[in-house]
C-alpha cells in the first residue's frame, strides 16, 4: 500500500484538502485521520474474530454427537472459493491504482470485479452452508455446528458489508462523484477489504486445514 | 427526526434532510457536532443515570436495612442489582469520563475539534440509544428487565428463553443493550486516539501532554481492544438463547467457564477503563492547588501505560474460586501483585506533588485528596485478592462489594466530583459555591465510608453478595443499618451538589469565572470561559509541559516562582481579534443512524422482521446520507474565493 501511495503526487487525500476549519497541514503522525481511524477499527475487529476463533479452537474435537468436520469439509471446493476471495484483493489494489491515476473507467471496472469476486465467495459460502445443513449440521447439532456457523457466518457478514460498500463506491464513481482527490475513500475501503481477506486466511487455515483431532467421525 | 424537514434551499440533494446550520437554540443540540456541546451532553446523561443508578442502590439498601426486609421481592431485587451495576459501569462511569474527555482533550492539546466530529455525535447517540433500549425493559408487559447480574454469567443467563433459569427477555435486553453501548464506546475511543495522536498543536509532543490526556489515550486503547471480546461473548449468549446454539451448554460439552474468561478478559481492562480517567483528573488538580508541577510526570505516564498493559494479564483473579488449577492461579496471583506496583507508584507521585506545596484546600483539591485516601484503601483490599486462599474466602461476599466501591466510587466518582468543581467554571463561566462544595465533600466522604467500610466487616463475617434478605442474629444487622444510613447521606450529598450546580450556574449566583480562575497550568485555561466554538483563534505554539504555567511564571536562582510581566496574555486564546474560522457543519445523521439501532435491538429480542425493517432502513438512510454530505458545508458568502467543492 505504501508504495502505491508514494506514486500519488497529484491527488492529496480528501480529508487534507481544503477546509480551513481543519488543520490543513499534515497530521502529527503523518497518517490521515481517516486512515488511522480505520486501522484502529480493524485492530478492534481482530479481537472480535480472535475471540470467535479461540472459541472454535477450544471446542474442537469435543463433540460426541452429530456430523463433524471430517465428514463435511470439501477442502478443494473451499480452497477454490478462498482463492477467489484472495484474487479480489488484487482487483482491489488495481481499483486503488486506477483512481490514483484518475482513470475512472478502470476504477469502475475493478471495483465491480472486486465486488463480484466477493459475491462469488459468498455464493460459495451459501452453497456450503446449505450443503452442510442437508447433511445434518445446523446451529443446534453440536458444538462444531454452533462455532462453525457463527464464526464463518460473521466473516460472511463482513464480506457482505464490504460488497455493499464497494458497490456504493461504484455507484458514486458511475455518477462522476468519485474522482482522483477522493482516492482515500477507495483506499479505506481497500484496507477493510484486505483485512477481511486476511481474516479468511486465518479462518480457512485454522478451521479447515489444521487436522481435526478427537473421536468425531473417526 | 422527520419534523425538521424544512424548505429545501439546496435542492441538489433531494433525499437528504436540509443541512442544519443553526448553532444556537434547543434544536441545535440535536445536530451539534461541537465536541464541547457533546461533552456537556455526555456529562449530563451520565449525571442523570448516576441519579437513576443511585435510586436503585437506595432501594437495595432499604431492602437490606434490617433482617428479612420486605421492600422488594427476590425477583425485583435481582433486577435492581443487575441494573444498578450495569448502569453505574456502562451509563455513568464510561460516559462521564468520555464526556470530560470530549470537552477537554481537544482544548488541552491545542486543537479546534476532534478528529471525527460527526462520529463523535454518533457515539453519544448510540450510548443514548443503548440506555433507552436497556431501560425500556421496565415498560410494563415487556417482562424483560435484566436480572442476571451485570456480568450475566452462564449458564444462568444462557438457557433458552422458553425454558430456563431466567425466563422472560431480561438477558436478551441486557446482551443487546451492552453490545449497543459497546459500539458507542468503541467509536468514541477511536475518535480519542486519532484526535490525541494526530491533532496536537505544534510543540505539543507526547511527553508534554497533560496527564489526563495520557490516561484517556490509554483508556481509549483499552476500550478498542476490550469491547470486541465482550461483544463476542454476548453474541454467543444471545445465540444460545435465541437460536439454540450450544456455546455455553454444559450438557452438550459447552463450557460456561469460557464465558467467564471472555467476560473478565473484557471486565478487568474495563476496571482500568473506569479508574484511569479518575487518576488523570486528580493528576491535573493536585499540581494546580499545590502550585507545583506533578512529581515525576514521566513515571506517572509510564505507570499508566504499564497498568494498561498489565491489565490484560490479571483477569482470572476474578475466577480463583472456579478451580483453574494451581499453575494458572499462581500466575494470576503474581500478575495481580505486580499490577499493584505501578498503581502504588502513582499514589506516591501524588503525595510527593502535594508535599511542601502551597496547598489551597479548594473543594476540587479536597475531592482529589479524598480520592487518594479512598483509592488507597480500595487498592489495598484489591491486592488482598492476589492472596488466593484469602480470595477464595472472600469471593462472592460483601468484602468484594466493599473493595470495588472503594475503587469506583471512592476512586472514580470522587475524582469526577473534583473534576466538576475544577472544570465546570470553564464549561459554564461561573464558579461553583465553595461553601456548599465543602459541605458536599465532607458529607460525601462520611456517607461513603459509612456505607462501604462496614461491608468489609459483614463480608468477612460471611454475608454473601446479591442476597436479597438475611436472617437476624448473624452479626450483620447493625452494620447493614449503618450502611443504609450512609447511603442516604450520599444521596443527600448528591442533592447538595445538584443544588450547587443549579444555584451557581443556572441561577447565575456563582462568581464570574474569568479565563483562569485557579491560576491553571494547562491550555484550557488560556481560553475564555466558556471557550469559543473554535477553541483557539490562533493555534497555540507549545514550548513546555504545563505550557500555560510557563507563559505566566519563571523561576529565580533559588527556585522561587517569579511572575512574568506579560502574565500569559500573549498565550493564544479566545480573547484575541475575531478570525474567520470555518468549522465543520452540524448534521442530523449521527442521530438518525443511532436511532436506527433501537428498532434493531427490538428486532433481535423479538425476532421481528417489522422492527428489523424499520431499524435497517433508518440506519442505512442515516449512513448513506452521512457518507454523501460533506463534513463541512461550503460557506454561503465566503469571503475568500474558494472553488466550490463537489458534494461528495
Amino acid at each position: 500500500m505504501a508504495t502505491i501511495e508514494q506514486t500519488n503526487e497529484v491527488g492529496a487525500p480528501a480529508s487534507r484538502g481544503g477546509s480551513p476549519g481543519h488543520d490543513p497541514h499534515a497530521t502529527a503522525t503523518g497518517v490521515t485521520n481517516l486512515k488511522l481511524g480505520m486501522w484502529l477499527f480493524l485492530a478492534s475487529d481482530c479481537l472480535f474474530f480472535g475471540a470467535f476463533i479461540a472459541t472454535y479452537l477450544l471446542y474442537r474435537g469435543r463433540d460426541t454427537v452429530g456430523v463433524g468436520p471430517k465428514e463435511l469439509f470439501d477442502i478443494p471446493f473451499t480452497s477454490a472459493t478462498s482463492f477467489i476471495l484472495l484474487m479480489s484483493s488484487l482487483t482491489m489494489v488495481l481499483a486503488l491504482a486506477a483512481i490514483q491515476r484518475n482513470d475512472i473507467r478502470r476504477l469502475r471496472i475493478w471495483l465491480l470485479a472486486t465486488a463480484l469476486l466477493g459475491a462469488t465467495f459468498i455464493a460459495g459460502q451459501v452453497f456450503e452452508f446449505t450443503e452442510f445443513n442437508r447433511e445434518g449440521l445446523n446451529l443446534t447439532t453440536n458444538l462444531f455446528g454452533s462455532s462453525f456457523f457463527v464464526t464463518t457466518g460473521f466473516h460472511g457478514a463482513h464480506v457482505t458489508a464490504g460488497i455493499i460498500w464497494l458497490m456504493s463506491l461504484w455507484g458514486l464513481a458511475s455518477r462522476g462523484r468519485l474522482t482522483q482527490k477522493d482516492s482515500e475513500r477507495v483506499e479505506i475501503a481497500g484496507l477493510y477489504w484486505h483485512f477481511v481477506d486476511v481474516v479468511w486466511i486465518v479462518i480457512f487455515t485454522v478451521v479447515y486445514l489444521v487436522p481435526q483431532p478427537g473421536p468425531t467421525g473417526s | 427526526m422527520t419534523t425538521v424537514t424544512g424548505a429545501l434551499t439546496t435542492a441538489r440533494r433531494p433525499f437528504i434532510l436540509r443541512r442544519p446550520m443553526k448553532t444556537t437554540g434547543v434544536s441545535s443540540w440535536f445536530t451539534t457536532i461541537d465536541h464541547k456541546k457533546i461533552g456537556i451532553m455526555y456529562g449530563s446523561a451520565a449525571l442523570i443515570f448516576f441519579l437513576v443508578g443511585g435510586l436503585e442502590a437506595l432501594l437495595i439498601r432499604l431492602q437490606l436495612a434490617g433482617p428479612n426486609g420486605t421492600v422488594v421481592s427476590a425477583a425485583q431485587y435481582n433486577e435492581l442489582f443487575t441494573m444498578h451495576g450495569t448502569t453505574m459501569v456502562f451509563l455513568v462511569g464510561m460516559p462521564m469520563a468520555v464526556g470530560i474527555g470530549n470537552y477537554f482533550i481537544p482544548i488541552m492539546i491545542g486543537a479546534r475539534d476532534v478528529a471525527f466530529p460527526r462520529l463523535n455525535a454518533f457515539g453519544f447517540y448510540v450510548v443514548c440509544a443503548g440506555a433507552i433500549f436497556l431501560y425500556s425493559s421496565w415498560i410494563p408487559g415487556i417482562n424483560g428487565v435484566p436480572n442476571g447480574g451485570w456480568f450475566g454469567y452462564t449458564p444462568l443467563s444462557d438457557t433458552p428463553m422458553t425454558a430456563g433459569f431466567l425466563p422472560g427477555h431480561g438477558p436478551d435486553f441486557w446482551t443487546i443493550g451492552i453490545i449497543m453501548l459497546g459500539i458507542g464506546s468503541t467509536t468514541s475511543a477511536i475518535n480519542f486516539i486519532v484526535t490525541i495522536l494526530n491533532m496536537r498543536a505544534p510543540g505539543m509532543t507526547l511527553m508534554r501532554m497533560p496527564v489526563f490526556v495520557w490516561m484517556m489515550l490509554v483508556v481509549a486503547f483499552l476500550t478498542v481492544f476490550a469491547m470486541p471480546i465482550i461483544t463476542v461473548a454476548l453474541i454467543m449468549v444471545f445465540f444460545d438463547r435465541s437460536y439454540g446454539t450450544l456455546f455455553f451448554q454444559p450438557a452438550a460439552g459447552g463450557d460456561p467457564l469460557l464465558y467467564q474468561h471472555l467476560f473478565w478478559l473484557f471486565g478487568h481492562p474495563e476496571v482500568y477503563i473506569l479508574i484511569l480517567p479518575g487518576m488523570g483528573i486528580v493528576s491535573e488538580i493536585l499540581p494546580v492547588f499545590s502550585r507545583k508541577p506533578l512529581f515525576g510526570y514521566a513515571v506517572v505516564v509510564f505507570s499508566g501505560i504499564a497498568i494498561g498493559f498489565l491489565g490484560w494479564g490479571v483477569w482470572a483473579h476474578h475466577m480463583f474460586a472456579t478451580g483453574l488449577g494451581p499453575v494458572a492461579i499462581s500466575a494470576f496471583a503474581v500478575s495481580t501483585m505486580l499490577i499493584a506496583v505501578p498503581t502504588g507508584v502513582k499514589i506516591f507521585n501524588w503525595l510527593s506533588t502535594v508535599w511542601r506545596g502551597s496547598v489551597q484546600l479548594t473543594t476540587a483539591m479536597l475531592f482529589s485528596l479524598g480520592f487518594i485516601a479512598m483509592f488507597t484503601i480500595g487498592g489495598l483490599s484489591g491486592v488482598l485478592h492476589s492472596v488466593v486462599p484469602a480470595d477464595t474466602q472472600q469471593t462472592d461476599t460483601y468484602f468484594v462489594v466493599a473493595h470495588f466501591h472503594y475503587v469506583l466510587f471512592g476512586g472514580l466518582m470522587l475524582a469526577v466530583f473534583g473534576g466538576m468543581y475544577y472544570w465546570l467554571p470553564k464549561v459554564f463561566g461561573r464558579m461553583l459555591n465553595e461553601r456548599l462544595g465543602k459541605l458536599n465533600f465532607w458529607t460525601m466522604l462520611i456517607g461513603f465510608n459509612l456505607t462501604f467500610f462496614p461491608m468489609h466487616f459483614v463480608g468477612l463475617y460471611g454475608m454473601p453478595r446479591r442476597t436479597y434478605r438475611y436472617d437476624s442474629g448473624l452479626g450483620w444487622d447493625v452494620w447493614n443499618l449503618v450502611e443504609t444510613i450512609g447511603a442516604f447521606i450520599i444521596a443527600m450529598s448528591t442533592l447538595i451538589f445538584l443544588t450547587n450546580v443549579i444555584v451557581s450556574i443556572k441561577l447565575k449566583r456563582g462568581a464570574v469565572a474569568g479565563n483562569d480562575p485557579w491560576d491553571g497550568r494547562t491550555l484550557e485555561w488560556t481560553t475564555s470561559s466558556p471557550p469559543p466554538e473554535y477553541n483557539f483563534a490562533d493555534i497555540p505554539e507549545v514550548e513546555a509541559r504545563d505550557a500555560f504555567w510557563h507563559d505566566k511564571y519563571t523561576e529565580d536562582d533559588e527556585g522561587r516562582l517569579v511572575p512574568l510581566p506579560s502574565g500569559g496574555a500573549d498565550a493564544g486564546g479566545g480573547g484575541g481579534q475575531q478570525h474567520h474560522i470555518h468549522m465543520p457543519s452540524p448534521s442530523f445523521y449521527p442521530l438518525v443512524m443511532a436511532a436506527g439501532l433501537i428498532p434493531l435491538g427490538y428486532a433481535a429480542v423479538y425476532r421481528s422482521f417489522v422492527w428489523l425493517g424499520i431499524g435497517a432502513l433508518t440506519l442505512l438512510y442515516g449512513l448513506y446520507a452521512w457518507a454523501i454530505e460533506p463534513a463541512t458545508e461550503p460557506e454561503p458568502e465566503s469571503a475568500p474565493a474558494r472553488t466550490p467543492e463537489p458534494a461528495v
